[in-house]
């Protein structure tokens, strides 16, 4: 679903945030990337989402050879990939709902379709009764819950969250990876960074190591020892 | 007498006008009933059958390919709606921000449209002036006054001209003198009768305007009778001709405040841009094309141009209701009046197409020039 052959990204200051970087994700996997602050955890996301283009090698996505996308074609590419990030980035002058909707919007469905499938979002995150609050007067575990609903309210094939729990005690935390599994199990490829060791070690799932710009792990089974490593 | 003659003409017509009509409309009645019959006749024939049986097929062959357009079409036009409430919605939240921003826009309008207003006036009040025209023909002095009341016969034959008086040399001259004065001091001089005789002619309501009137004197100053051909609308000429500079000149100001509307709302939008960078950035992550994101913005450019086109025409219309009463007196000096200037709904429907055009213009430079620089990070 998504693979990384030989990726270089070099920021104009002349800066290699990403080295050579090769892996392949399957469809339908949900995978941890980790390393430390400055590592390219960011970056990489940004490459998958065409914020960024990669200086060197070859990025495909669902078929797709991301540096061969037109401009014009960029949204329709987003469309199929949901978002998460570490401040939930919600729209404070519009209410839960309309935050929520907001990818539906974009994609053009009836207002039928939206308020159907808006609300099942929102009660898969267990905000329904909120969704006419305003996101100032909600937690920032509530929020967060919003921008997770929104980025999966449009049923995207990939979802890619940067830290989503930087900011969130551990029990949450741990509320909010079980929710990201739930999508998993329901199909979607799911790619979280994250530094977040403890988090890593309690949902068993595959992770990449990223150090200096540099994949230095990738495994599937044995993660207590490569975690550590990774440090 | 003119006036008496026009009316009368006018109510004749009218009373014509109206007999055709009523024929007309009989004849069409009857004209569609025997029509449809044939209609009808040709249908139940081969050749119509053909025809029905094409139509039908194409019918057939075309539904599944307008099915899907009409679905498009009205989700098109639902996002539309959406977009056009929720702008307006947004400019309500701010009505007093709003209300300036128009008002400047509004004002800016006013001023190159109560100009022009102005000046369609004063132009159609002086082509009523045309009327009045008169061409004053001095013959020669050899011209005895005979001689004049021959000329004017024949000039009467003319159909440009509606009326020819004779001014004889002896009517002029008592003319003269009892004007000036001089009654006895010509009669103490006897001097034989220095005044030539005069034709003045009128010309017929049809040719009344500038250039024909022109076009009569020119010819008639070539008669070897005719010392002088004056026209004594001269002056009339020269305001045209002021009215052509002064149009110029309303012209230059309008493109001047116009460029300036566009400046106000591409700013307006500029800023409102700014405002919103953080919600662009994101709705580009979910897949916002350019179209959509520019789409509310280009509402509300269109939206302060509309509003500011009406402000425009309520202006006018209040300035020139202002004006209606010091006017009306100044007419009423010179024994006349103005029927009262108001700008009309064809100058509110110009003002609205030159506001929304200019605010639909001026958001779409600022919006095309922010959009590009914003990108999600
Ligand atoms: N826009 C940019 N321009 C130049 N350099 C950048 C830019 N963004 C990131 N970098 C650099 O690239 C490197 C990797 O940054 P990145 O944001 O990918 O790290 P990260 O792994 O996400 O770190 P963190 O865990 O702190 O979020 C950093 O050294 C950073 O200074
Ligand atoms: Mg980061």
């Amino acid at each position: 679903m998504i693979s990384f052959y030989h990726v270089t990204k070099r920021y104009p200051q002349g800066f290699d945030a990403l080295k050579n970087v090769t892996f392949e994700i399957p469809r339908g996997d949900m995978i941890f990337l980790t390393g430390h602050s400055g590592a390219g955890k960011s970056t990489l996301l940004r490459l998958i989402a065409v914020i960024e283009r990669s200086t060197h090698g070859k990025i495909m996505i669902d078929g797709e050879d991301v540096n061969k996308i037109s401009r014009g074609r960029i949204p329709y590419f987003r469309r199929k990939i949901g978002f998460v990030f570490q401040s939930p980035r919600l729209l404070m002058d519009q209410s839960v709902f309309d935050n929520v909707a907001l990818p539906l919007v974009i994609a053009g469905y009836s207002r039928r379709d939206i308020t159907r499938r808006v609300r099942a979002a929102l009660d898969k995150v267990s905000l329904l009764r909120k969704e006419s609050a305003y996101p100032i007067t909600l937690s920032g575990g509530e929020q967060q819950r919003v921008g997770i609903a929104r980025s999966v309210v449009s049923k995207p094939t990939i979802l890619v969250a940067d830290e989503p729990t930087g900011n969130l005690d551990p029990k949450l935390s741990r509320e909010i990876m079980l929710l990201f599994r739930q999508f998993n199990q329901f199909g979607v490829t799911v790619l979280i960074a994250t530094h977040d060791i403890t988090l890593i070690r309690q949902m068993r799932s595959r992770v990449l190591t990223l150090q200096n710009g540099s994949l230095v792990f990738s495994n599937t089974t044995d993660f207590s020892s490569t975690v550590d490593n990774g440090q | 007498m003119r006036n008496n003659f026009h009316s009368n003409a006018v109510v004749h017509s009218k009373k014509h006008s109206f007999r055709t009509a009523a024929n007309r409309r009989v004849d069409r009645r009857t004209a569609t009933h025997g029509e449809l019959i044939r209609i009808t006749q040709w249908l139940g024939s081969g050749a119509g059958r053909y025809l029905l049986v094409i139509l039908a097929g194409i019918e057939a062959f075309t539904r599944p390919l307008f099915a899907p357009l009409k679905r498009i079409l009205r989700k098109w036009a639902a996002w539309h709606l959406q977009v056009i409430f929720s702008s307006i919605g947004k400019l309500a939240e701010t009505p007093l921000t709003t209300l300036m921003t128009a008002s400047v826009i509004g004002i800016a309008l006013a001023l190159p449209a109560g100009l022009y207003v102005l000046l369609e006036n004063a132009q159609e009040i002086s082509h009523g002036w045309e009327d009045t025209a008169q061409i004053s023909l001095f013959l020669k002095i050899d011209k005895t006054d005979d001689d004049a009341r021959a000329i004017a016969r024949t000039l009467r034959k003319h159909p440009v001209l509606e009326r020819v008086d004779v001014i004889t040399r002896s009517q002029a001259l008592a003319e003269y003198q009892q004007l000036s004065g001089f009654q006895t001091l010509f009669n103490a001089l006897d001097v034989e009768n220095p005044l030539p005789s005069v034709l003045v002619l009128y010309p017929a309501p049809a040719y009344t305007n500038l250039i024909a009137v022109q076009q009569i004197v020119e010819e008639l100053k070539k008669r070897d009778d005719v010392e002088i051909a004056q026209f004594d609308l001269q002056w009339l000429k020269r305001l045209y001709t002021m009215m052509e500079l002064i149009q110029r000149v309303i012209l230059g100001l309008a493109v001047l405040l116009a460029l300036g509307v566009l400046l106000i709302i591409g700013n307006t939008i500029r800023l409102g841009i700014q405002n919103r960078r953080e919600e662009i950035e994101i709705t580009k992550l979910f897949g916002a094309t350019n179209a959509f994101i520019r789409r509310p913005f280009l509402y509300t450019g269109l939206w302060y141009g509309l509003l500011g086109g009406v402000i425009a025409w309520f202006l006018v219309s209040v300035f020139f209701g202002l004006l209606h009463g010091p006017l009306n007196r100044l007419a009423a000096l010179y024994y006349t009046d103005f029927p009262p200037i108001f700008p009309g709904i064809d100058t509110l429907f110009i003002l609205l197409c030159a506001g929304g055009v200019l605010g639909l213009v001026g958001s779409w430079v600022a919006v095309g020039w922010q959009l590009g620089a914003i990108e999600p990070s």
